[in-house]
């Protein structure tokens, strides 16, 4: 799932500071369970902004609307009633669904309330680890179900470099080394022979690096 | 047969090789570098230029090697995969060649975090194994990284690359090191060596697999000069290994620069003389430059063999 973490209060305060009334939009997606941006986060962050400019002397209006997802236009339109006479949205959602509404309330002006960090999955409750790159061809099968893309500091596919030590990558005693756990794993499953070929450099024009990317289903499309 | 390099050339001939290194400096003059290379100039084989080492922003090592080569040193000019794609490699592969360097070490390179700009963006585009791959199929095959025709004068680098004996998992290492050879590297620089032991453990499983008798090894040395050095490397860089008694014998010591020149030496006369496969030395006198000469003077390595340049390429 998408894991998104919510930008210091005061600088989205700050951000509204000219404003009267304000619209905050959560997501029942990715940032509820992880979160950042589901209704209960909606709900505290709207009467903490309310109470912030209270005490500032500048009440605050706020109304607050969870989507069941910011990412997919049909959810959006649910709100068009509401964001009318408000001189901000305030998006809990990832950086899809900030898009989203911005791209349907034209004139409107959009705030991200959260930072949009990465692809990942939890640890324990509380924590959340990056697991994908969304590099644009998985290569997992290769790696013995670990991704060298994102969770090596260099994305190098033929590692390990040499400032990997004792298990942890040169950055961080905290940070494990992507390809001491491949290479564990390879190890296991009784395939070191396959870490001996050399993995060609990557087509990165698959990845971010061709542009914005679409996915295209033909066969589910309608009409 | 031509020689790529001088340094192609000696260590064919099975003449045992020694190499330095020049860090170029955080501003724009070079005569810091001239001054280093003139000096150096009849005790080593060739030198490294660093590239921006640990990530920090210095001369590049093409335009460094421009000055080292006016200064009579063949250049070995380092280039890692942090701060260039695969198009800005090739020009500078390209570039390098038109300027008279010959032979081309390549690194991954120290993460951007350890750097004087570590909110920078790390590139990664290759790294260091496709990077020799590519620079070698440059060579032998006459086409860029991308398969296209080089239609004339391809670059034709003696090609270097490094290991680091030192770093985990310990048995990949070896098979690392395979697969720089399969990859092209004809040369290798090693980290620096302090732990011998493990050193030799590693030139053992080399030997074993008879890497050893298709790429050159060169034994990386550093001399220490104190032991808060010694003891900053034991605990602050990764992939490194001090050992406790070399840290104690600086300590001790009543003159600890000369100490650990002398340690230096004792490793350079071991690393030649006991260790099989070890076909030269490289010698990285970190910020040290001048004590080069002392060193290999005194290793017995002096003078240098002298290379016809009718014999390069």
């Amino acid at each position: 799932m998408i894991i998104a973490q919510q930008k210091p209060l005061k600088d989205i305060a700050a951000l509204i500071s000219e404003c009267n009334k304000v619209m905050l939009v959560g997501c029942a997606g990715c940032v509820t369970v992880c979160l950042a941006g589901g209704e209960k986060e909606t709900e505290i962050m709207a009467s903490s902004l309310r109470m912030m400019r209270e005490v500032e002397g500048k009440p605050l209006q706020t109304i607050t609307y969870t989507a069941t997802r910011q990412c997919d236009p049909e959810y959006i339109p649910p709100m068009d009633e509401m964001v009318k006479d408000v001189d901000a949205v305030i998006s809990l959602a990832c950086g899809v669904g900030v898009q989203y509404m911005a791209e349907r309330y034209t004139d409107k002006w959009v705030i991200p309330a959260l930072d949009t960090k990465f692809i990942g999955g939890s640890t324990v409750h509380g924590e959340w680890v990056e697991k994908c790159g969304l590099c644009g061809e998985c290569i997992l099968h290769k790696t013995g179900g670990i991704c060298p893309i994102i969770r090596c500091s260099k994305s190098i596919l033929n590692g390990p470099c040499g400032g990997s030590q004792y298990g942890k990558c040169e950055i961080s005693k905290d940070v494990d080394c992507a390809w001491q756990l491949i290479y564990d794993k390879m190890k296991a499953l009784g395939k070191l022979d396959k870490l001996m070929e050399i993995q060609p450099p990557k087509d990165w024009s698959k990845s971010r690096d061709g542009g914005p990317r679409k996915a295209v289903r033909e066969d589910v499309m309608i009409g | 047969m031509k020689y790529l390099s001088k340094l192609h050339k000696i260590l064919d001939s099975g003449q045992f090789a020694v190499t330095a290194e020049i860090g170029p400096p955080k501003h724009a003059s070079v005569e810091g570098v001239k001054h280093h290379a003139h000096m150096m100039k009849d005790y080593v084989d060739a030198t490294n230029i660093t590239d921006c080492q640990t990530a920090i922003v210095r001369i590049s090592s093409i335009a460094t090697g421009v000055h080292v080569l006016g200064a009579g040193i063949e250049p070995i000019v380092q280039m890692t995969c942090r701060d260039r794609n695969r198009i800005a490699m090739q020009a500078d592969i390209l570039g390098a060649y038109c300027l008279g360097m010959r032979n081309m070490l390549c690194l991954s390179g120290d993460h951007q975090k350890f750097g004087n700009h570590p909110t920078s963006k790390n590139v990664y585009d290759v790294d260091s194994m496709q990077l020799i791959q590519a620079l070698r199929r440059m060579r032998d095959d006459k086409v860029f990284f991308s398969g296209e025709e080089i239609k004339e004068c391809e670059p034709r680098f003696f090609i270097g690359a490094v290991a680091n004996p030192f770093a985990d998992p310990f048995e990949y290492r070896i098979d690392r090191l395979e697969k720089k050879v399969e990859a092209g590297a004809q040369f290798i620089q090693t980290q620096c060596i302090f732990d011998m032991e493990r050193f030799e453990r590693f030139m053992e499983k080399v030997r074993e697999r008879g890497i050893d008798q298709r790429v050159h090894i060169l034994a990386g040395l550093t001399p220490l000069k104190s032991w808060r050095g010694a003891k900053y490397m034991q605990s602050n860089v990764s992939g490194m290994i001090v050992p406790d008694s070399i840290v104690e014998r600086l300590k001790s010591a009543e003159d600890p620069k000369k100490e650990g020149v002398d340690l230096c030496i004792e490793q350079i006369k071991y690393v030649r003389e006991k260790i099989k496969g070890v076909h030269g030395v490289h010698v990285m006198a970190i910020a040290w430059e001048e004590i080069v000469p002392e060193i290999v003077e005194r290793s017995g390595l002096y003078p240098r063999p002298q290379v016809d340049p009718s014999e390069l390429e």
